[in-house]
């Protein structure tokens, strides 16, 4: 019962979200940059400007449809890449052992002791803002976990009959790793990935919110509240809906996460 | 037990050194160094300062002779000079030291003193409407920008009500402090519910538990004894792994906040370019959640004497 609610509630925001992502564009009513109209500015929500106008007289809505696009992108596509080196590391070190174990051991040990903000702040800091440098520094700074976990499971299942029958069958390395590995890592590494994700889209909502993530004039959640702050006083809808954009798509996620973890990983319920 | 306790300090020294060497070399392929970049900047400098600065801040020296002057630097717990304020970095942190940890405690402290008992009455009940209540509010919490709270606490405590003030360190004490303690305590406090609730509901089900309830011990007793005793182990690790990671979530608040810690001075280092004070910050930042997490694995092994590292 509860887990059904979990997976319902948490997919139909992920999926509402992803199609704000995709379709975000044609929902919008006005150009998100463009149609700023000083005569419209900080007008409160209406049947016209849905969400109001900020202090250009942009649309609020406008820029929350578009917005999605950038969170989404940061979330998936840095995800993503998080995963692969997760579990590209985890599962080769589990399975081969020795002094590559070692090594990734090591790896890990040192990305778990910077806090993972820091060091995407750092990275930012370094490669200045933008697009590409927020899925660099989010894809790089959040793969310890699904290092961990996949290399554990590599471990669990290294010595199973199956995998020793496909080493006698002559299997070669990668495609044990490939074909018999992997798909036993899937679960697990789907529930990281799912809460992962909300966890990079928080990161590069707090990212540019410091100033550090898109580059004003591009309408990303993060950036948005950071101009509604200002106005907090005079317009506090302008810091109510680009909050409850990414509130609603991080908790639909977790939720998702959630109910993913029941259902393929039914072990670890405690592990979090 | 000494023996281990010294063996685990000592694992801290090359994690450190490891460290260091990742936030140096991250540093140095900056592209357009720190004078440069006052040259980009369209400051005006020209050329011959720029390469005097260059030399004084000996930029032109190969990678490993730099790195070699820093971590002897960093050994006499030296952190550079900074580039903007000249004044040391070392000395810099300090004053922001303080600030930064009770901010940090203060969200722990309200984390722990709502979260435990939270997961604790939603695990006495699993499946009733109060414990899917509060897990709602739990995972609510989770997914909640932290700076996105702070700005509507800030807009109904302070703007609004008039409580507290909107921002700003004042003295440092509870005035101030209450609303970001808040605004970086929900999520912790959130996670610390759901992970009491899971280490409650998984000893309720162990084997002790079970033989405590047979021999006829009453449910208060099993509850405190040994549900509790042990839930709090798995708890405690939670607790300090949050405590460190804290300190690095704290920027985004720090900055909302005004709040004078290290996390706003790493933000304005970061834009003002002052490199020194940037890998200061970050350095003395992983420096905690390293001591912190060293603390929480001795403080284990005390607790439960069971667990063996090798």
């Amino acid at each position: 019962m509860k887990i059904r609610a979990n997976l319902a509630i948490g997919g139909g925001l992920t999926v509402l979200a992803l199609a704000v992502g995709i379709f975000g564009p044609w929902l919008a009513h006005t150009d998100p940059i463009m149609d700023a109209n000083l005569m419209n500015a900080e007008l409160p929500p209406s049947r016209e400007f849905w969400f109001g106008t900020d202090q250009q007289g942009r649309d609020i809505w406008s820029r929350v449809m578009y917005g999605a696009q950038i969170s989404l992108t940061v979330g998936v596509v840095s995800q993503l890449i998080n995963t692969a080196i997760g579990t590209a590391l985890g599962v080769t070190a589990g399975y081969w052992g020795g002094w590559w174990d070692d090594f990734v051991n090591g790896l890990t040990n040192l990305m778990l002791a910077i806090p993972s903000l820091i060091f995407a702040l750092a990275i930012m800091a370094i490669l200045g803002p933008g697009l590409t440098s927020l899925l660099i520094a989010l894809g790089l700074t959040n793969w310890s976990y699904t290092c961990r976990i996949s290399r554990a499971q590599a471990l669990a299942v290294k010595s199973q009959g199956y995998v020793q029958a496909a080493r006698v069958l002559g299997y070669g390395d990668f495609r044990i790793m490939f074909t018999q590995i992997l798909p036993n890592t899937l679960g697990p590494i789907i529930v990281i990935a799912t809460l992962g994700m909300g966890g990079t889209i928080l990161a590069e909502a707090a990212l540019s919110f410091l100033g550090l993530g898109v580059r004003p004039p591009s309408p990303s959640w993060g950036s948005m509240l950071s101009d509604a702050r200002e106005t907090i006083t005079t317009a506090p809808w302008l810091s109510l809906f680009p909050g409850m954009a990414i509130f609603l798509t991080v908790l639909g996620l977790n939720l998702l996460g959630d109910g993913l973890r029941d259902i393929l990983d039914p072990q670890s319920r405690s592990r979090r | 037990m000494t023996g281990f306790i010294i063996r685990r300090l000592l694992q801290m020294v090359p994690m450190l050194v490891a460290i260091a060497l990742l936030i140096f070399v991250l540093f140095s392929v900056i592209p357009g160094s720190f004078a440069t970049g006052q040259q980009d900047e369209g400051l005006g400098l020209d050329m011959a300062v720029v390469t005097r600065m260059r030399l004084e801040l000996g930029l032109d020296d190969p990678l490993h002779v730099r790195f070699g002057k820093y971590v002897a630097q960093l050994a006499t717990l030296d952190l550079g000079i900074s580039f903007r304020s000249r004044q040391p970095v070392a000395d810099m942190i300090g004053a922001r030291m303080w600030p930064s940890l009770i901010l940090t405690a203060a969200a722990m402290g309200f984390a722990i003193v709502i979260g435990v008992p939270l997961g604790f009455v939603a695990a006495l009940r699993p499946g009733s409407l109060v414990d899917l209540g509060l897990m709602i509010v739990a995972v609510s919490g989770l997914s909640l920008p932290k700076f996105w709270l702070g700005i509507l606490l800030m807009y109904l405590f302070a703007l609004t009500l008039g409580w507290f003030p909107s921002f700003g360190y004042g003295d440092g004490g509870l005035y101030h402090l209450t609303l970001p303690a808040i605004a970086l305590g929900v999520s912790p406090m959130a996670l610390l519910a759901r992970t009491t609730r899971a280490a409650v509901l998984d000893i309720m089900n162990a084997d002790f538990v079970r033989t405590a309830r047979s021999k006829g011990m009453n449910e208060y007793r099993v509850v405190v004894w040994h549900v509790l005793r042990n839930a709090l182990v798995l708890v405690l690790t939670t607790i300090g792994l949050q405590f460190g990671s804290l300190l690095g979530q704290g920027v985004v608040v720090e900055k909302l906040f005004a709040w004078p810690g290290i996390g706003s001075l790493l933000v304005d280092s970061v834009f003002q370019r002052d490199i020194p004070a940037v890998q200061g910050c970050i350095l003395v930042i992983s420096l905690f959640f390293l001591v912190i997490n060293t603390s929480v694995d001795i403080a284990y092994k005390l607790i439960d004497p069971r667990i063996r590292y090798t």
